[in-house]
């Protein structure tokens, strides 16, 4: 059984329609890609699956069990969260505040400080800025705070939107080998990303979206060689 | 438990010390120390909603409006003249003593805390300026509806309420305000406030019930709104509607923004100055011999205020013995890192010892991961 399955799942923004019929699923322990270009309805899956938006059509299984209309805040107690696009951290909260909410739907205080330990020791950087707000931060440093601000509700299914968006390629490296060690440490990952090359080349499984429905799916390392993709999103 | 008593039993000695204080002093002046009160209730209150959560409400006049009413109609509406006794007897007899009032008082604070459960449900999906739209909206309802409602006194306003409010219960109820609010603002709703305000979709997805906690933040600022109506009816002994205008709600969020957004001492600092201010400017009248200076004067100051501190006295600070030890000269330099907003020295110092003892290599991998 997949930990996370969207079945023919249709978004409608007003008139709009943003996904057409658009399934797939990510197995326990796996990170997988979904990649597309702007407008591509990539947050609006991540939107969808999380509770931001409902389905109009179509459903979502997490851990077996339907979450179509399921709010946001009990998909995280159960363990599906996201860290949304533009490093949506808290500006005027110091580092530690901000990590502090990502704990606040768990009652178990002892081991959040295990996990804020863990945190801190996947970013060393994060660490050394504690009593710094947020807002203050380098954007490389805030993306990190806001996985590891994610990290700290110790979710089962993480959600990324957009990681590498406006960092430059030194810090990209460094986040996506931070999703590498996160995904190690038993934390099955969704990543959505424009940076194919990058979102490929780390994941194991992929999924290609263009104007709202899934063109493409199969093994990242596949999906790589592919002459579409890598006409369309690689550049090559 | 104990120690939440012995706090609110010291808030009503001092309350009642500050009674006989303003008992003895000039009456002018112990007259604006309670407007002050009633201002401090006005502005910690909207504080929680407009400062804390961020979601800019234009209704508070509303909310006093109605905790006013409601209290002054138990009191005042409902007694009639005994004849045998000689004097008005309350329909309830328990309001029948001085203190009796309180009741009523927080009977008037239900009641608008109960408007604000009904408008925040579904105003509070609004934001920004339509929300502020939607609160002005509520605002004018209150007051034309109570205009139309003979029962209270309509246009006229309600006049002959007993002057039950004295320093003493206004005082209490402004200690009560404020120390709920204090640990209000340190507790985990306190902390999902702030969330709110900062990012809304992040507090959402950190797990955050945003739309009950934003609905639980209006009701808690109108409550205390309420009380503060109903402290002013009974001290200024007639309400009309126009008491509590549109221009009643401008000038709570003046308190706010002059003291800091966000700020709890911000606002209490905001309300006592904005209630005093006019007051001292009189004499500026008097000996410049030009009446009605005395506004240009205060809308000078705030317009100064602003260009040179928009964010208000405090900022999202607050008044501690830290942030005052960090001004002192030698030990700080300026624009060194502030004392965080709204958060407790402890956490902080949580921060510093988690700082101390992260370890330096990944603790071991499977615990409760999965």
């Amino acid at each position: 059984m997949a930990l996370l399955e969207i079945e023919h799942v249709d978004v409608f923004y007003g008139a709009v329609q943003a996904l057409r019929s658009v399934s797939l699923r990510v197995e326990q322990g796996e990170v997988v890609s979904l990649v597309g270009s702007n407008g591509a309805g990539k947050t609006t899956t991540l939107n969808a699956i999380c509770g931001l938006v409902r389905p109009r059509a179509g459903d979502v299984r997490f851990d077996g069990q339907s979450i179509a209309r399921v709010p946001t805040h009990e998909l995280v107690r159960r363990g599906l969260v996201m860290a949304p696009e533009g490093r949506g951290i808290f500006p005027n909260l110091t580092v530690a505040e901000n990590l502090d909410l990502g704990a606040y739907s768990r009652r178990d205080h002892g081991a959040v400080k295990t996990d804020l330990d863990r945190v801190l020791a996947l970013f060393p950087r994060l660490n050394e800025r504690m009593r710094q707000k947020g807002g203050t931060l380098s954007g490389g440093e805030q993306q990190m705070l806001a996985i590891g601000r994610a990290l700290m509700s110790r979710p089962k299914l993480l959600l990324l939107d957009e990681p590498s968006l406006g960092l430059a390629p030194l810090l990209v490296k460094v986040i996506f080998d931070t999703i590498d060690a996160i995904n190690r440490e038993g934390v099955t990952v969704l990543l959505v990303e424009q940076n194919a090359n990058a979102a490929l080349k780390h994941s194991k499984r992929a999924y290609v979206l263009e104007s709202g429905s899934i063109a493409l799916e199969g093994d990242a390392s596949q999906l790589r060689d592919d002459p579409a993709v890598k006409a369309a999103y690689l550049g090559e | 438990m104990l120690r939440t008593l012995g706090i609110l039993a010291l808030i009503c000695a001092a309350a009642f010390g500050l009674h006989l204080v303003l008992d003895s002093i000039d009456a002018y002046w112990a007259r604006i120390a309670n407007l002050c009160g009633i201002s401090i209730l006005l502005a910690v209150s909207l504080n929680v909603i407009n400062g804390l959560c961020g979601q800019f409400s234009l209704g508070h006049a509303g909310f006093m409006a109605i905790g006013a009413y409601v209290s002054a109609f138990f009191t005042t509406t409902l007694r009639y003249f005994d004849d045998a006794a000689g004097q008005y007897v309350t329909v309830l007899p328990l309001l029948d003593q001085s203190w009796g009032f309180v009741p009523a008082l927080l009977l008037g604070g239900f009641a608008a805390a109960a408007a604000g459960l009904v408008i925040g449900i579904p105003t509070l999906r609004l934001r920004g300026d339509y929300l502020a739209i939607a609160t002005l909206g509520f605002g004018e309802i209150v007051t034309i509806m109570i205009t139309n409602f003979s029962k209270v006194g309509g246009a006229n306003g309600l006049s002959g309420i007993p002057a039950y409010s004295n320093g003493f219960w206004i005082f209490t109820f402004a200690g009560i305000c404020v120390l709920f609010t204090l640990h209000l603002q340190r507790s985990t709703f306190g902390r999902a406030l702030i969330a709110i305000r900062e990012n809304e979709l992040a507090a959402e997805v950190m797990g955050i019930r945003t739309a009950r906690i934003k609905i639980a933040a209006f009701v808690y600022g109108a409550f205390f709104a309420g009380i503060a109506g109903g402290l002013l009816g009974h001290f200024l002994q007639t309400i009309s509607p126009a008491t509590f205008g549109f221009m009643k709600s401008i000038e709570v969020i003046v308190m706010l923004v002059l003291g800091g957004l966000g700020s709890l001492t911000g606002a209490i600092i905001g309300a006592v100055t904005l209630t005093v201010l006019p007051e001292l400017l009189r004499d500026v009248e008097t000996s410049t011999g030009m009446p009605g200076i005395r506004m240009v004067v205060y809308s000078l100051v705030l317009i100064l205020l602003m260009l040179f501190r928009p964010q208000g006295i405090f900022g999202q600070r607050e008044l501690s013995l830290r942030l005052l030890r960090s001004l002192l000269p030698g030990r700080r330099k300026e624009g060194a890192p502030s004392a965080p907003a709204a958060f407790t020295a402890q956490q902080s110092v949580e921060a510093k010892t988690f700082f101390a003892r992260a370890p330096q290599t990944l603790p071991p991998q499977n615990e409760g991961k999965k």
